[in-house]
């Protein structure tokens, strides 16, 4: 295959790589009161790593990132799995959550909710489900 | 609130995610596993126990109360069948470590097959009907990696054609929901057996029913919709099979009886009918194929889709006595076939081939196999001490005292076909001339055979302990046939 | 506006069955994707299309609109996902292994290789 000029597609993946992901993060915390997630954020987020393995390939990719995203999946369902049985140590049915308001400096009060921890199991699934599915087909060819 | 009965589903859960970290370490999974899935057949034990000495146990996700959040819902049915579950998962388990090649095990068996456990046992035990199309589809999709697993050409050949039936299936479940909430406005199963009963007999309801009757049909192979479960059920080696074929059909019929139980009692004149006559010519069709087959594998496969009907006349007969007998049949069956799949794996691995014509004279090197199998396809046909027995019975009996002589002589003629494609198998593969195969040494029978050997003497165990065990299944019937008690434990009224 | 939605779902249903009816495994995987689009806008349909609430339930909400449809239907959406991906990749690895995608030359009888 004849090798192709991406110098304008890799400087710009540079920059907006660390816009897509920092967005992410941003939907991810935002999804507790407003529209956003774990889902959409980690999908955003593998939609980052996907551009750069259009922009680089999958050698270099796999370099910067070693990340095992099977074992990314296994984490992301042991703090989902966790967050929710964590209630029935407490009494509670599964699932329940428990949430408090903490005054925190600069960001003034902020509510601290176990939702989060289930939903950092959800975007760390859903990163690692995305990444292993693109990973299976693009290392064959 | 007891948190009793969440553990069978936690487990298999925290294990798989567990078993995901050891996928190079072959030893490392098989302690974990054989760990995990000891520790789900204590629980549910456990459950069952609870169930039969405090009633249904029940437990409101989230907090939310009853007919608002997910309700988890274990009645003495559903407690049976994740005790059956747990133990057929240990056994399979047991059958897997020597039986599934490396390649596999470093592919993450152990954990999908977990997975696997997780979506039928929360199928079993959850009491809203959109939390059981979730569960659904997390059996489902471990299914999809089972049968795939290997990817041989005929594994992906048949992949292809069961995703493709699951995937519309599952679509049509979703819309049947859809209707069902457009009409009801409820998702909670106790609350929407309330719904109905105050609405009356209506039109649309009867259309729901079957919408729900083919969605389930399709899972659990019934009659128009088996097509599917001959080429797909072929694939997969043999604990996978026995996984296969003693669970997941059982999951869709578990799910119509919930269904024309619970929900689905009023038109009984048409939407049973129905049921009653899908069900016959599901038995006609599976004794047809279990005869008109000399490959082993087949004939008991055509023989689930057998079971499948005598199970679901039972529940279309829709008496206490009858919904007892379907009960019976369903925990025998889900046992038994378990433990045919995994001997019939043995015999396939010593001689290579499915296929009964080329094989003979089994019983000479291996008689402990043989005799174990003779015992299994008695108890399969339903010879009276074994375990297919009481089922049986009850289901013929009830058949008779409600008037469907046609559908009940079905049953009985059916059991006679069956003990027929079982003994065929017998005299072709173990009696005649004995034959030298090329893998006969290296198979080790013993530890294979032990997992069908515990499974066949719970049958005989399972049969002569009819009597011990009438009180608990007669508990399971009760609530399935008074509805009342399940809408009273879930929404304390 | 339920029957605009109505006509919608059928369409995508009628696309769906056609596409699935068609011999390329792709197509057929394009058609499944069509359906479950075409089951989720049903639920969305039928839970009842209300306009200018918020899917909230407060103490003091003067109107909402229902919002378990919508959580019915991201719980599908996902699950959808899930299996299309799956789906796809057992496309693509059988493509490369049987060497077609034509349905018509996987059918196979029973037990060859």
């Amino acid at each position: 295959m004849m090798k192709t000029n991406n110098l304008i597609l890799q400087t710009a993946t540079k920059i907006l790589l660390f816009v897509i992901v920092l967005f992410s993060i941003y939907m991810f915390f935002a999804g507790h009161y407003e529209p956003g997630g774990g889902f959409i954020g980690g999908l955003m987020t593998s939609g980052a790593i996907v551009l750069l393995l259009i922009a680089y390939d999958i050698k270099t990719v796999s370099k910067a990132l070693p990340f095992d995203y099977k074992k990314v999946v296994g984490v992301g369902l042991l703090f989902a799995t966790g967050t929710a049985a964590g209630g029935l140590l407490f009494g509670k049915p599964l699932l329940t959550h428990w949430f408090t308001y903490v005054d925190l400096p600069l960001l003034g009060k902020t509510s601290l909710h176990t939702a989060v921890l289930f939903d950092i199991g959800v975007y760390l699934v859903v990163i690692g489900t995305t990444m292993t599915i693109i990973q299976t087909i693009g290392e064959s060819e | 609130m007891n948190s009793l009965i969440v553990l069978p589903l936690l487990i298999p859960l925290f294990t798989g995610t567990i078993l995901i970290f050891f996928a190079k370490n072959t030893l490392t999974q098989r302690w974990i596993s054989a760990a995990g899935s000891i520790l789900m057949i204590i629980v549910s034990l456990w459950l069952a126990a609870t169930v039969y000495n405090e009633g249904i146990q029940t437990m409101n996700l989230g907090n939310w109360e009853a007919p608002f959040g997910i309700t988890l819902v274990s009645d003495m049915l559903s407690a049976l069948l994740v005790v059956t579950t747990s133990l057929i998962g240990f056994v399979c388990l047991l059958y897997s470590f020597r039986y599934i090649e490396k390649e596999r095990e470093e592919h993450f068996y152990y954990p999908v097959f977990f997975f696997l456990l997780l979506g039928i046992n929360g199928a079993f035990t959850t009491g809203d009907i959109f939390n059981l199309f979730v569960f659904f589809e997390v059996m489902l999709m471990s299914s999809y990696v089972l049968l795939v697993l290997g990817g041989t050409k005929i594994q992906l050949r048949e992949t292809i054609k069961y995703l493709l039936v699951n995937v519309i299936a599952s679509a049509l479940f979703v819309i049947a929901v859809g209707y069902l909430y457009s009409v009801v406005g409820s998702l909670n199963m106790a609350h929407i057996s309330v719904r109905l009963a105050e609405m009356g007999q209506s039109g649309i309801i009867t259309v729901i029913a079957v919408l729900f009757l083919i969605v389930f049909g399709a899972k659990g192979a019934l009659f128009p919709l088996y097509f599917w479960l001959p080429g797909s059920y072929y694939a997969p080696p043999a604990p996978v099979l026995a996984m296969f074929g003693a669970l997941l059909t059982k999951v869709g019929i578990y799910s119509i009886a919930r269904t024309y139980t619970l929900l689905f009692n009023q038109d009984v004149g048409f939407t049973h009918g129905l049921l009653e006559v899908l069900a016959i010519l599901t038995i006609i069709v599976g004794v047809i194929g279990a005869i008109a087959f000399s490959d082993i594998k087949k004939i008991i496969i055509y023989n689930i889709i057998v079971a499948v009907g005598v199970i679901l006349f039972g529940v279309a007969t829709f008496t206490q006595e009858s919904l007892a007998g379907s009960i019976f049949y369903i925990i025998h069956d889900m046992n038994i076939k378990a433990a045919l799949f995994l001997l019939i794996g043995i015999v396939i691995k010593i001689t290579g081939t499915s296929d009964m014509t080329k094989m003979g004279g089994l019983i000479h090197r291996f008689p402990a196999l043989a005799w174990t199998f003779f015992i299994a396809a008695a108890a399969l046909a339903g010879i009276p001490p074994l375990s297919g027995f009481p089922g049986k019975v009850l289901i013929i009996s009830s058949g008779f005292a409600n008037g469907n002589y046609w559908g009940a002589a079905v049953v009985l003629l059916s059991s006679l076909f069956v003990l027929f494609s079982a003994m065929k198998i017998f005299m072709n593969v173990f009696w005649g001339k004995p034959e030298t195969y090329a893998n006969q040494e290296k198979v080790p029978v013993k530890w294979l055979l032990a997992s069908p050997a515990i499974l066949t003497v719970f049958a005989v165990l399972f049969g002569f302990g009819t009597e011990a065990l009438y009180p608990v299944i007669m508990n399971a019937a009760e609530t399935l046939s008074n509805p009342e008690i399940y809408i009273n434990a879930v929404l304390k009224e | 506006m339920e029957i605009v939605m109505s006509l919608l779902i059928g369409i995508l249903f009628m696309s769906a069955t056609y596409l699935m009816l068609s011999k390329s495994l792709l197509r057929v995987i394009v058609g499944t994707g069509l359906l479950s689009h075409g089951a989720h806008l049903l639920i969305l349909t039928m839970g009842g299309l209300k306009t200018g609430a918020a899917p909230l339930l407060g103490q003091n909400a003067e109107s909402y609109t229902d919002p378990l449809p919508q959580a019915l239907i991201l719980t599908a959406i996902v699950i959808s996902f899930g299996i299309t991906a799956l789906f796809l990749v057992v496309a693509y690895r059988s493509y490369q292994e049987l060497g077609t995608d034509n349905l018509e030359l996987m059918r196979g009888k029973e037990g060859n290789e």
